[in-house]
Parts: structure tokens; sequence; C-alpha cells
């Protein structure tokens, strides 16, 4: 067991960060790059530390946080329902892998305006969006986990005389269930860079429009302020999805 | 055969469920399949769509260009170092899963508006995909190849490329299939946001005129392209020996 706080190269990694935060403040700092085109990292903490303790922004982020979180659930949800039927039918499944496979290659975003002209400018039209980004890396997930059930599982269940339900929820279920929270974790990231993509592009309220609101004028403080909200809101959540994610594939690798 | 029968399913599969959305939501939500079609043929005859497009071709040549060189090129720094590339993976890996439009603002002050804001940020959603395929591949080259290289006396240039390139290719188109897709996206999406030509642009402005018709005419041709060139990526990366 390795008890160690971080490996050696996590402690590289973290003196690699941190150098390059403290020369891109020396560059601010020293004038090399214009207070008006950058903030020092310093003062965008201070203007995030500002925009958390005033709450002027808290219904942008109570707002886009909802989105991410309907967005990703209502995905979850639809993609394992999709996934199961898919794989339960190899004909329709072979027709359509093709679409799923080139699915992420299509700039799906550019649908975003279809909705707005669909259902106004709303939250509706954002999670109608992010739902399409996000859905079929469910669905994969799903498939494969699906796919990758040892058949000796289904052997057992037989012997063991087992019903589909019981088979479902005490076999195949457990079973597909790492690649499944690989699926979760898609979907959320996917979420999330849905949702905030179209708040940027047009919307009434989120984080993403508050920074293009700001950045439209000149408010280059709470533009930089949010934005260090929205790196450290998704790289925390995404490590932290991730390292679940990492240690459930651990865990298959060693059961079989 | 059996494939190209099943591609023509799916196609007539996807167009028949586009026409009954169509007859479920109505005129005002989406435009049919025939009309569309009609629509983007005559929008192909304009030479308004077609300076769009040469516009937007502009920017994602040269973003794709500086993804694909500029990704390789970092791969191969960081990956023929283990602690360099074990070190930088979850950044990079972090950074790719960013929402990038937050940044975009960024590259704007940066970059000014116009062309080199959107080559930027198009680049900036394309390079990493690329520079972690290529550094994870690097990495994984076996190291007996490097020790038959070294038995066979072979000189670096040759081992680069009688042993690192092929080991490496397939995953590098890999990326490269990925890294021109996100690089697609990038432009397109710097386009909507702040900009005055484009492809992006154009669909921007057909929204405010809530002009359905040319939003379904425009998305039409950008997937079809897009799917295009991901089959196109896709056969090469079959081809390639591995």
């Amino acid at each position: 067991m390795n008890r160690q706080i971080l490996s050696r190269e996590g402690w590289i990694r973290l003196a690699v960060i941190v150098a390059f935060t403290a020369a891109f403040e020396a560059l601010c700092r020293f004038g090399f790059i214009p207070s008006t085109v950058v903030l020092p990292p310093t003062d965008m903490a201070a203007s995030l530390w500002h925009i958390l303790r005033t709450g002027e922004y808290n219904k942008d982020i109570i707002s886009t946080i909802s989105n991410v979180v309907a967005s990703a659930l209502i995905s979850v949800t639809l993609g394992f329902v999709l996934g199961v039927i898919l794989h339960t039918m190899p004909r329709l499944r072979a027709t359509i892998e093709p679409l799923l496979a080139s699915y992420y290659a299509v700039p799906t975003f550019i649908f975003y305006p279809v909705f707005i002209v669909v259902f106004g400018v709303s939250s509706r039209a954002i999670i109608a969006i992010a739902v399409l980004l996000s859905v079929v890396a469910m669905i994969e997930s799903t498939l494969v986990g699906l796919d990758r059930i040892p058949r000796v599982l289904h052997k057992t269940a037989a012997i063991y005389r087992m019903s589909t339900p019981a088979r479902a929820v005490l076999i195949d279920f457990p079973a597909a269930a790492p690649r499944l929270f690989t699926g979760i974790k898609l979907a959320f990231a996917y979420a999330f860079i849905g949702v905030i993509a179209s708040e940027f592009i047009l919307s009434a309220q989120g984080i993403g429009y508050a920074i293009a609101y700001a950045y439209n004028n000149f408010d280059n403080r709470n533009m930089y302020g949010l934005m260090l909200l929205v790196i450290l809101l998704a790289t925390s959540a995404n490590t932290a999805l991730d390292t679940i994610d990492r240690h459930m594939q651990s865990r298959v690798r060693v059961t079989r | 055969m059996k494939r190209t029968g099943d591609s023509l399913l799916l196609i007539l599969g996807i167009l028949a469920t586009w026409q009954v959305l169509y007859w479920v939501a109505g005129d005002i939500a989406l435009t049919s399949p025939a009309s569309t079609a009609v629509h983007l043929w005559k929008l192909l005859g304009t030479a308004r769509f077609w300076e769009n497009a040469a516009e937007t071709a502009r920017a994602f040549t040269f973003a794709v260009g500086i993804s694909l060189v500029g990704g390789v090129a970092l791969g191969v720094m960081l990956g023929v170092n283990r602690t360099s590339g074990v070190v930088s993976e979850p950044i990079l890996i972090a950074f790719y899963s960013l929402p990038k439009v937050t940044l975009y603002p960024l590259v704007l002050l940066c970059f000014g508006l116009g062309m080199s804001a959107k080559v930027a940020f198009g680049a900036m959603h394309g390079l990493i995909p690329v520079t972690i395929f290529t550094m994870k591949a690097i990495m994984q080259i076996k190291p007996v190849l490097w020790r038959t290289a070294h038995a066979m006396r072979l000189t670096a240039r040759q081992s680069a490329l009688t042993i690192a390139l092929p080991a490496v290719l397939p995953e590098v188109i890999a990326g490269a299939r990925l890294g021109f897709s996100l690089t697609l996206l990038g432009v397109l999406i710097g386009e909507m946001f702040a900009s005055q030509r484009g492809l992006g642009f154009m669909i921007m402005s057909a929204m405010g005129l809530g002009d359905i018709a040319t939003i379904m005419a425009i998305a039409v041709f950008l997937s079809a392209f897009a799917i295009a060139a991901n089959a196109l990526l896709l056969w090469l990366n079959r081809a390639v020996p591995r």
C-alpha cells in the first residue's frame, strides 16, 4: 500500500503548475502582459473570492449546476435504457453502430440554434443540446459494459437457475457497473461542456452567460474570476470522477 | 455488400425519423428532409455561402495544421521521457475535458477579433488529443524494439523512421481523427460567438432571423463534411498495418 501523499511524479507535477502560475504572475506584474488582456492569477483568485463572498452570481452558478446535473441525469438514464435495448437487438445494433462510431465527429453543437428556435432562450434548449452531446457516450459505455460481461458469469447464473430479472440485478448490473461508471463520467463531462457552451453563445443566465456578458462589457475582473471558477469546478469534478473510475477499472482487472 | 445495405438502411432510418419529427413538431421547429435538401441546393448556388465556407475552411486548415504538427511534436517531446509523460498526462487530460469556450474571451483578448483568434481557438481544441495520443503511443513502444534497434546499431534517424514511426502511426492517426473533429467544432464555436464571417456566423445570423431552413441546411452540410472526413480517416487507420 502506497501511503505517500503524492508520488515523485505528483510532486514534479505540482512544482510545474506552481512554477507556471508564478511565471504567469510575474509576467503580468512586471507589465509584459497588459492587465487589459489577462489579469495576474492572484487577482483572478481575489475576484473569485469576492464573487463567492458577495454572492452576486449565485443565481447564475446555481442555474449552471442544476442544468448540468439535469442533463447528466437525463443522459445517463436515457443512454442506459437505449444501450440495454440496443444490446438485446443485435441486428438493429449492427445497423446503428456506424452512426454511434461517427457521432462525435459531427459538431453536434451547431444544432443549438435549432433548439433555440424551438424552445426559445431557456433552460430547456440548453438541457436538450447538452443531452444530445452526452447521451451517446452513455449508450456506448452501456453496450461495452454488457459486451464485456464474462461468459462464465452467465453460465453460473444458468447453474443457479436464476430468472432473467434476478440475473440482471445480481450479475449483469454489478459486472457492467465499472463500464457504466465510465459512461457516467463522460456524460457528466460532455454535459458540462454543452451547458457552458450554450450559455456562452446565447442564453439568459448561467456562468457561461455571465462570462460572455462580462466580456462584452470589458469587465475583465469578473470575467477572469468566473473563468477561474469554471476551471476549478470542471477540473475538480472531472478529477474526482476519474479517480473513482480508475479505482473501479483496476478492480475489474483484479477479479478477472 | 451487406454493409452497404446496412448503411443505406441507416440513412433511410435517419431520414424517416427526421420526417416523423417534422410531422410532430411542425414548420416552426424543423424543415422536412426534402425541403432542407432543396434549400441546401439553393444555398450552394449563392456566392455568399461559398464566401463564408471559404472563410471557415481557411481558419480550419490552419488550425488543423497547427493541431497535427504541434500535437505530434509536443507528444514526441513529452513521450520520449517517462517522467515527463507521467507528469504531463493528468494536466493534459484536465485541459482536454475543460469547457474551452470559457477561455474564448482570453483568446479574443490575446489575438483580437478575426482569423487568428478562430485559428487559435480551433487549435486549442485539436492540439491536446493529438498530443495525448502521440505521447501515449511513444510511451507504450515495447522496450524490446529499442533493444533490437540498439543491437542492430541503427542510427537515431534510422530507428526513428523504421521503428518509432511505424509503431506509433496507428495511434497518431486515431488522435488526428479526434483532433480533426474537435478542431472543426472549435472553429465553428469561435465563429458563432464573435465573428463577422464564416459558416458559424451564418448559422447565428439565420437564428436571429428565425430562418430555420438555413440553419438546418448548413448543419446538414457540415455534418456531411465531418462524417465524410471521419470515414476517410477511419479507413486510413485500418489501412495502416499494426
